[in-house]
């Protein structure tokens, strides 16, 4: 608290970055936690913005109407206000500088939030997610891979978990051997078993090779992973990095596997590039989204240099590859990069997804995220900036997974249970430190820091609300939903990906998704069977009632709770076409506040405020035609009524 | 010179069929009039691809030892390969081919001979006549009457023979207007706005020339279309400089100080060849797998596709905004009205007009603002994208439209009721058709050549009702409202289902527009 200059200012006005001249009035509060903008009008709608999901603050010169203030969002989403006194911007500023740059953990806000939930709860929430029925799932021979004890209290490698799956054939002593070959200790370790043809993905840092050393245990390890497929003679090892830079990792004592040194293995480079490139990459790219009024052209030209997708695409091949290596020819595949904790992240998980439909489901995600990510040490608060620290650390790395994602659920529309959303929400909390699980950079830090006492998993949370999240066009027996994807990856199916990156646009918002449409249709139909079956009970009561005297009908027959399909309410908003297209430089961007931590609902009030944007006689027909489909939905439940009686 | 006397070799056996995604097949080629027709008759099933003649855009041939292949390139995209055993036979196929896809006389092309037993050519042609329009339109009843002036084309030769202007312009007025106008295209009535009676005119330029002339009817025309209230907006589609080069051409624009209550606005669209041969660009970036993403995103800008669409979609917005929010009638026109005038007026109508969206007035509003409004269907469609002849008169500004409504129906999946597959429909039979709906570049023409009399309706034919469903958008909810689109860049995108037609891509996309279906019906099933 001792941080807030000023708690609360008036007369703050939030503006809308496509047409200015819109904004809305209203106050500005702020908590220990959020910045809150609640607006004057009638329907006091609130804004809340989480200190910690702040990029940046930016102060832009003031002019006659006031001080402006660009707040820029970790999850892209950027609000601009106009505050009447420059003292109180300065004050605003200087409070949420301080505030988004927490500098130790305990200021995090997931030690400050509570959902209400009792211990036993939080307890239960915490086990929602097991690794070892994962484990037990992927129907790992026993005789091939066992668990191995070496990393117990984390002696041997502090990033690994502590429980590591290795190759049966491999001695205590090689174990150890292998893990001083490898830096940090990231020993290669068993990601993913694939059943059908026995062959696994394995995971590690680069090997400490230099120019020549060798390792026999290193070699001996390599090999009993190689046996551990009994049908392959053969083993690839997939280095996701560009063959230059591993070359010249040998300069400084670390490099690559050489291929004599190690029987039967095939070097392959993938060339992602590191975090640095992808760092600056993204910023580009987000730059090309804040454009004010961008032709075509410069915003394809932007996109192109920005290079983004051709980094997406470089991830997506490297799991395309390690994906064909397993499915299609049967060999086990070791991947590794620099540490082991980014880019061999991005691939096994891209990789398993292409494997296994069970990841392409919304548990299965989760289960995934907290394996390949979570427990093998991805560096969560240092890639993501939980605290002030070296913005070198910094890259989008997580992003990166779940854009590839999002690119083949726009190849296969249907093999996926969740939807865009749901990786959208997750992309946000990766950033809001609002729950545990991605807080630290590995297991035992996370373990020090007694997370799962002190704060709440993410994940319970997420199931509970999965409705939201969850893709109508999803079935299980859907000819994309089975076996492993195989992706095209032509140039051409590399898309922007609006959703994450498109906030500028305001009327993003307010189109129609066909999805929800679909949801609500589904639902529909649930409801009008269970209703079906509730209206065949309550007749057959009343038939009894009816004969053991009779009493009062009860004509709450028609009465449902429906959710409406969200359309007419959000349809229009009409840009400003005189200005859209001008070539002469808007003041900088802003976007309206969509609040992803609050998915739309319909018939919520967020709706009902983004229709007070609305030009009046917009509004007034959208409401006209929002009664129309009332009419017809009464009708529907007539209809039921009918067929039922 | 009869038809069949290109035809040299009408049959070959053994030839090699190859298409995408498809295992190579072997059958039989024939050459008709105006088909290539291949067969396989391998086992119990036979399977037969028939192609329009006039569908086939280019063609390349190869010699391979004694056989040749030939390549086919198609209007709508589609890319085929024939191995025909025989040199001989390969370049007489071939030469066959080239002469019978692009013949010139209308009374040859195929509508004239299709004749299939479901259909008749008794009845009215056509869905819908001015008269009709204006009998429907209770809105236009008060100020706006039906002219006649133009009943033998000797006004304006690509005009229909009945148009709708104001009620107090009489004829005599509408010919001096027509003079003054290139084309004698003078201003008349496109669309009324149900909730305000505003109108959208569209004309092509006036004929101001460098001497500044005026021309007293064509001000009072305009005049009387805003009736006494005090602006309308002249939406000119040139930039405010090509205007003004226009002039010394004869051609030119309304200036302020003869046309008082009108207030231009410029927008710059690209015409003719440019948007030809930004369609040559785009199909050929797509059409090479090997592209590394920067290379491709490079080519599709370098293109400029979307860029036309961004500005179609960009002006009719503006053209909307007026009509709707701003309260003012809109007259658009750029140098000869017959294109991107088109393209925005009937885009507009779209994002106004709830009775446009639905697959009837869809229809309609093609053949009100396409078909009668005298778009030269012949000259613009003569080629698509592969043909290495010299480009004289084309230009896709059909296609253009159909991308532009695509790109509103993905903004708006539920807002239009029908479906990508319509669109698609209509792309190909714009470039070759069974139907004579897009012969010839006018009314004048089609009567002439007695299009009515002797070739199927189009959308007629789509009307019917056992082959419409394909045409629906299963989520389809009407909605009252303007569905104003986003021309944001990031808003738009590549039409994947034209362009990436015939890849691998559009096969998943395909089996998720069958899973809406099956969702949707589902539902209906149940209540």
């Amino acid at each position: 608290m001792e941080h807030i200059r000023t708690p609360k200012v008036e007369n703050v006005h939030m503006i809308d970055r496509l047409t200015p001249r819109k904004s809305t009035a209203g106050t500005l509060y702020l908590s220990s936690t959020h910045t809150i903008f609640v607006e004057n009008s009638e329907a006091r709608k609130e804004t809340w913005v989480l200190h910690s999901l702040v990029y940046n603050v930016e102060r832009l010169p003031t002019n006659p109407s006031g001080s402006p203030l660009l707040i820029r969002c970790k999850n892209f989403h950027v609000y601009r206000l106009l505050i009447p006194q420059e003292k109180d911007c300065l004050d605003v500023l200087a409070s949420l500088t301080r505030l988004s740059r927490p500098e130790c953990y305990g200021e995090l806000f997931c030690f400050s939030f509570n959902p209400n939930l009792d211990k036993e709860l939080r307890e239960k929430a915490w086990g929602f997610i097991d690794l070892k029925a994962e484990f037990s799932r992927m129907g790992i021979p026993s005789n091939l891979w066992h668990v191995t004890a070496a990393n117990h209290e984390y002696r041997l490698c502090e990033t690994y978990p502590s429980e590591l799956f290795v190759p049966k054939s491999a001695f205590p002593a090689v174990i150890v051997g292998s893990a001083k070959f490898r830096s940090r200790g990231r020993l290669p370790v068993l990601s993913y078993f694939h059943r059908d043809t026995s062959a696994s993905i394995c995971r590690s840092s680069q090997p400490l090779s230099g120019f020549s050393a060798r390792s026999a245990d290193d070699e001996q390890m390599l090999h009993a992973i190689m046996k551990s497929n009994p049908v392959s003679e053969l083993m690839y090892v997939v280095d996701t990095r560009p063959k230059l830079n591993a070359m010249a990792n040998r300069a400084t004592g670390k490099g690559y596997e050489n291929e004599d040194h190690y029987t039967n293995i095939k070097l392959q480079f993938v060339g992602i590039e590191n975090i640095h490139v992808m760092r600056s990459s993204q910023q580009k790219l987000v730059d090309v989204g804040e454009l004010p009024a961008p032709s075509m052209s410069d915003f394809l030209w932007g996109l192109e240099n920005s290079g983004w997708l051709k980094h997406i695409k470089a991830v997506l091949d490297a799991g395309v590859f390690i994906a064909k290596a397993v499915a299609e020819d049967g060999v086990s595949v070791l991947v590794h990069c620099s540490d082991g904790w980014d880019r061999t992240a991005q691939a096994c998980s891209l990789a398993s997804v292409l494997l296994d439909p069970y990841y392409r489901t919304i548990k299965g995600l989760m289960v995934l995220i907290e394996k390949d990510w979570v427990s093998f040490g991805h560096k969560f608060s240092h890639r993501y900036a939980h605290l002030d620290g070296d913005p070198k650390e910094v890259s989008p790395v997580m992003d990166q997974f779940l854009e590839c994602v999002w690119q083949l659920m726009q190849q296969f529309p249907c093999a996926f249970e969740f939807n865009e959303r749901f990786l959208i929400q997750l992309h946000t909390h990766i950033y809001s430190c609002q729950y545990g699980n991605f807080i630290g950079n590995c297991q035992k830090e996370r373990r020090d820091l007694r997370l799962q006492e002190r704060t709440h998993s993410l994940w319970p949370h997420l199931w509970e609300n999965r409705a939201e999240y969850t893709n109508p066009l999803y079935r299980t027996d859907h000819s994309q939903t089975q076996g492993v994807l195989k992706p095209l990856t032509t140039a051409y199916c590399f898309k922007f990906w609006k959703g994450m990156y498109g906030h500028a646009d305001k009327s993003v918002a307010s189109h129609q998704s066909p999805a929800d449409c679909l949801n609500a249709v589904r639902e529909e139909s649930q409801q009008l069977e269970e209703e079906l079956s509730a209206h065949q009970e309550r007749l057959a009561q009343l038939k009894e009632k009816k004969t053991s005297g009779g009493r009062k009908k009860t004509n709450k027959l028609s009465e449902r709770v429906r959710r409406p399909i969200p359309i007419e309410s959000k349809l229009s908003s009409p840009l400003d076409y005189f200005t859209a297209t001008r070539s002469e430089k808007h003041s900088p961007s802003f976007t309206l506040p969509l609040e992803l931590a609050a998915p739309p609902k319909n018939g919520d009030p967020d709706d009902l405020s983004t229709c007070s944007d609305f030009e009046s006689g917009v509004a007034d027909l959208s409401s006209h035609s929002s009664s129309a489909g009332d009419d017809t939905k009464d009708h529907d439940s007539d209809e039921a009524v009918k067929s039922n009686t | 010179m009869e038809l069949s006397e290109h035809i040299k070799t009408a049959n070959v056996e053994d030839v090699t069929l190859r298409r995408p995604f498809h295992p190579a097949l072997r059958g039989t080629l024939c050459v008709t009039s105006h088909h290539l027709l291949f067969s396989n008759r391998k086992d119990e099933a036979s399977w037969q691809l028939l192609i329009l003649l006039k569908n086939i855009d280019a063609i390349e041939k190869r010699a391979v030892g004694s056989s040749g292949t030939i390549t086919i390139k198609c209007k709508d995209l589609l890319v085929l390969q024939l191995e025909i055993p025989g040199m001989e036979e390969c370049l007489n196929i071939a030469s066959s081919i080239e002469a019978l896809s692009s013949l010139e006389s209308v009374t040859e092309m195929y509508p004239f001979f299709y004749r299939p037993s479901h259909l008749t050519l008794l009845g009215p042609w056509g869905l819908s006549t001015t008269e009709q329009y204006y009998k429907q339109t209770e809105r236009l009843w008060d100020r706006w009457r039906v002219s006649k002036v133009n009943s033998d084309y000797s006004v304006c030769p690509s005009y229909p023979s009945a148009v709708i202007v104001p009620r107090e312009v009489d004829d005599d007025k509408l010919i001096r207007s027509a003079r003054f106008r290139q084309g004698g295209r003078f201003p008349v009535l496109s669309y009324c706005h149900h909730s305000n009676g505003m109108v959208i005119m569209r004309s092509s330029q006036p004929l101001t020339g460098a001497n500044k002339k005026r021309c007293k009817e064509d001000e009072l025309l305009l005049q009387a279309v805003i009736d006494g209230s005090e602006l309308g907006y002249i939406i000119d589609l040139r930039s405010a400089q090509q205007a003004q080069q226009a002039r010394m051409t004869g051609g030119g624009f309304e200036s302020k100080s003869c046309y008082r209550h009108w207030k231009r606005i410029h927008r710059h669209h690209e015409r003719g060849k440019v948007v030809q041969e930004s369609l040559i660009k785009l199909v050929e970036a797509c059409s090479d797998l090997s592209h590394s993403v920067d290379r491709w995103l490079s080519k599709l800008e370098n293109s400029k596709w979307l860029s036309h669409v961004h500005s179609a979609l960009s002006t009719a917005g503006l053209v909307v905004e007026c009509v709707e929010r701003d309260g003012h009638s809109v007259l658009v026109h750029g140098s000869e009205g017959t294109d991107n005038t088109l393209l925005v007026s009937s885009l507009a109508q779209i994002i106004l007009d709830p009775a446009s969206r639905t697959v009837t007035g869809f229809l309609c509003l093609l053949e009100r603002e396409w078909i009668q409004a005298g778009h030269p269907f012949q000259q613009r469609c003569a080629h698509s994208a592969y043909s290495h002849a010299r480009l004289k008169q084309e230009c896709p500004s059909f296609l253009l439209l159909l991308d532009c409504v695509w790109q509103v129906w993905r903004q708006f999946p539920l807002a239009l009721e029908f479906s990508e597959a319509l669109l698609l429909r209509l792309a190909q039979e714009v470039y070759a058709s069974n139907y004579g709906t897009f012969l010839c570049n006018n009314e004048q023409e089609r009567c002439a050549a007695g299009v009515k009399e002797n070739t199927h309706c189009l959308f007629q034919s789509m009307l019917k009702p056992d082959i419409e469903e394909q045409y629906l958008n299963p989520l389809y909810e009407p909605t009252d409202l303007a569905i104003w689109p986003s021309v944001h860049p990031q808003s738009l995108q590549l039409w994947t289902g034209m362009f990436l037609r015939w890849t691998e891509y559009a096969q998943n996309m395909e089996e998720a527009r069958e899973e809406v279906w099956s969702i949707v019906k589902e539902h209906r099933e149940r209540v």
